[in-house]
């Protein structure tokens, strides 16, 4: 079995999850990596302290797009509290596969941008 | 390693160099001078390095040079009245002399000897820049530049209130010679453009651009850090004022480089980075400068480097420069007719006509992100570089996020190309 490129990343890569503009969402940002132009942008909605719907949108690499679709899978429905609270080791324990260094930066895209759009809900996306 | 490796003087026999066979060189016998091209990779495949635009392997008459220079007579230059002082400051003076000569200046005087080609550049916006460029004053650029030949650019007409313009590129990344024609009429101060595409591989015409801008009144500095090590470099034949190159991608070690400018230009210009080395008289209030280059030369240098810089210099000039490019070229042709043929829907970027192209060849393949490529290239031991290669706009302009790039040096095989068109056929299956 491949160490990296495992069925459920490509699966993961090729059909992303929640992947598409969320209408209603009331929290947003752009999170770019200016070394390998991948580019996420996540949309919330966020309602009675939890995250009620999730959207993302963007290209980027394969590691980038899985762990944006496995985060976004796992964030619905969480307390915003709890989302602001994951660390790279929950996205890296989410993905389950071993990334080397140069790569961490695909991986971690989308939680930053997840924890970007929370804490600076209402700005316009692509500040970087 | 059973082939020599000492480099000897281009007009000595070269057919008597096994490296040479009827003129041409045989890059399989060239690879016997990099050690580094003998070792596996951690998952035991050979090394097959194309990544050779970011920065070149060394052949073992550098890394001697370093060495010898480290273990043997390591001192400061310009200052020891001892043995191993003087022998320093005379094998720094010596590549000095090497490397004049690698790209035909005048007057080794005229070399100053820099960290890299974007320590070249930002010397000459700083030092010349302020003094020479002011409010409302133009400076033209190129599409394709390098961020190494554009920021400094952006800060210096930030500061002194000047404009950018850009020659645009065609979409297969030729310069708009037409558009330049136009630009010019606006009477620039400076143009400034790359000689080699370090993304396209696109070999620019310096020498009618320089007397273009010439003839238009304006200076010419040229980034030659993609040329230096793929195509002969006459200075005094292209015509130009400044030419700015790093050593690490012809073949020498990393912190060595040059910066050529014609000797009234280093003279006329305010000195950059100042402290010990770059002075004559120093008093409490007031100092006077020392000659050129020295003057630009502040500070001890990377002396190992340098002198293995002077070592790369003569390497080439011993394979003959003109081999060289002629070994790239019929490299890139064999290149991209391989990628054509094998995968027929790669994304190929860039002039097709290998005869204005260096070996850099950036591709895509069709849904699968360059990061993902490299990745898997990297596990068949095949280094490629992912990325925006520092030219986004660049990137912009041809509407691509990022792009996987395979590039030569004098060490590239047919086998490397080989390796590369099975690698890519891995990814896609991969990914199918």
């Amino acid at each position: 079995m491949d160490d990296l490129y495992r069925d459920y990343i490509l699966e993961h890569y090729r059909r992303p999850h929640n992947f598409g503009v969320l209408d209603d969402a009331n929290a947003q940002f752009e999170g770019a990596n200016p070394l390998c132009g991948d580019r996420i942008t996540m949309q919330l909605r966020v309602s009675g302290g939890k995250i009620a719907g999730v959207g993302f949108t963007g290209r980027g690499c394969a590691i980038s797009q899985a762990s944006a679709s496995l985060l976004t899978d796992e964030i619905k429905g969480k307390a915003v509290d709890e989302a602001e609270h994951m660390t790279s080791a929950d996205v890296l324990d989410m993905l389950g596969i071993e990334i080397s260094p140069a790569r961490l930066k695909c991986a971690l895209l989308s939680l930053e941008t997840m924890q970007h759009a929370l804490t600076e809900d209402h700005t316009p996306a692509g500040h970087q | 390693m059973t082939v020599e490796t000492t480099t000897r003087p281009h007009s000595e026999a070269p057919d008597a160099d096994p490296r040479i066979r009827d003129g041409r060189l045989v890059p399989e016998v060239v690879r016997e001078d990099f050690p580094i091209l003998h070792t596996k990779t951690s998952k035991g495949k050979p090394l097959v390095y194309l990544d050779s635009a970011s920065s070149s392997q060394k052949p073992q008459v550098v890394i001697d040079a370093v060495d010898t220079f480290n273990s043997t007579y390591n001192a400061n230059v310009h200052r020891g009245i001892y043995e191993i002082g003087e022998r320093a400051t005379a094998a720094y003076e010596a590549a000095r002399d090497s490397v004049a000569r690698f790209i035909n200046a005048p007057d080794s005087h005229e070399i100053v000897f820099v960290r890299n080609a974007t320590e070249a550049i930002n010397l000459v916006a700083y030092s010349w820049g302020r003094k020479n460029i002011h409010r409302g004053d133009q400076i033209v650029l190129t599409e394709m530049e390098h961020h190494a030949n554009l920021v400094p650019w952006q800060l210096l007409v930030q500061e002194q209130d000047g404009d950018l313009e850009f020659i645009p590129i065609t979409d297969d990344g030729v310069l708009r010679q037409d558009v330049y024609e136009v630009l010019l009429r606006l009477k620039p101060k400076l143009v400034a453009f790359t000689h080699v595409s370090n993304t396209l591989g696109t070999i620019n015409p310096v020498a009618e651009m320089t007397a273009m801008a010439h003839a238009a009144g304006a200076l010419v500095l040229i980034d030659g850090a993609q040329a230096v090590p793929h195509v002969p470099v006459d200075v005094q034949a292209i015509g130009a004022d400044f030419y700015a190159f790093s050593g690490h991608k012809m073949l020498g070690p990393t912190g060595s480089g040059a910066l050529w400018a014609r000797r009234e230009l280093l003279e006329a210009m305010p000195p950059f980075l100042a402290g010990g080395e770059m002075i004559r008289e120093v008093h409490l209030r007031r100092s006077t400068w020392n000659s050129i280059p020295w003057k630009f030369e502040a500070g001890t240098p990377d002396i190992a480097a340098e002198i293995g810089l002077g070592a790369a210099a003569e390497y080439l000039l011993a394979l003959g420069m003109g081999r060289v490019r002629e070994h790239e070229q019929e490299l890139l042709t064999y290149a991209l007719v391989a990628l054509q043929r094998e995968h027929p829907d790669l994304d190929l970027y860039g002039p097709m006509d290998a005869g204005i192209r260096s070996g850099v060849i950036p591709f895509n393949v069709r849904g699968v992100h360059p990061h993902d490529v490299a990745q898997v290239l990297d596990r068949e031991g095949i280094a490629v570089r992912a990325g925006h290669h520092c030219t986004m706009p660049l990137h912009e302009r041809l509407d691509l996020a990022a792009t996987a790039r395979a590039s030569f040096n004098v060490y590239t095989t047919r086998a490397d190309v080989d390796a590369l068109v099975a690698g890519i056929g891995e990814v896609k299956r991969l990914f199918a």
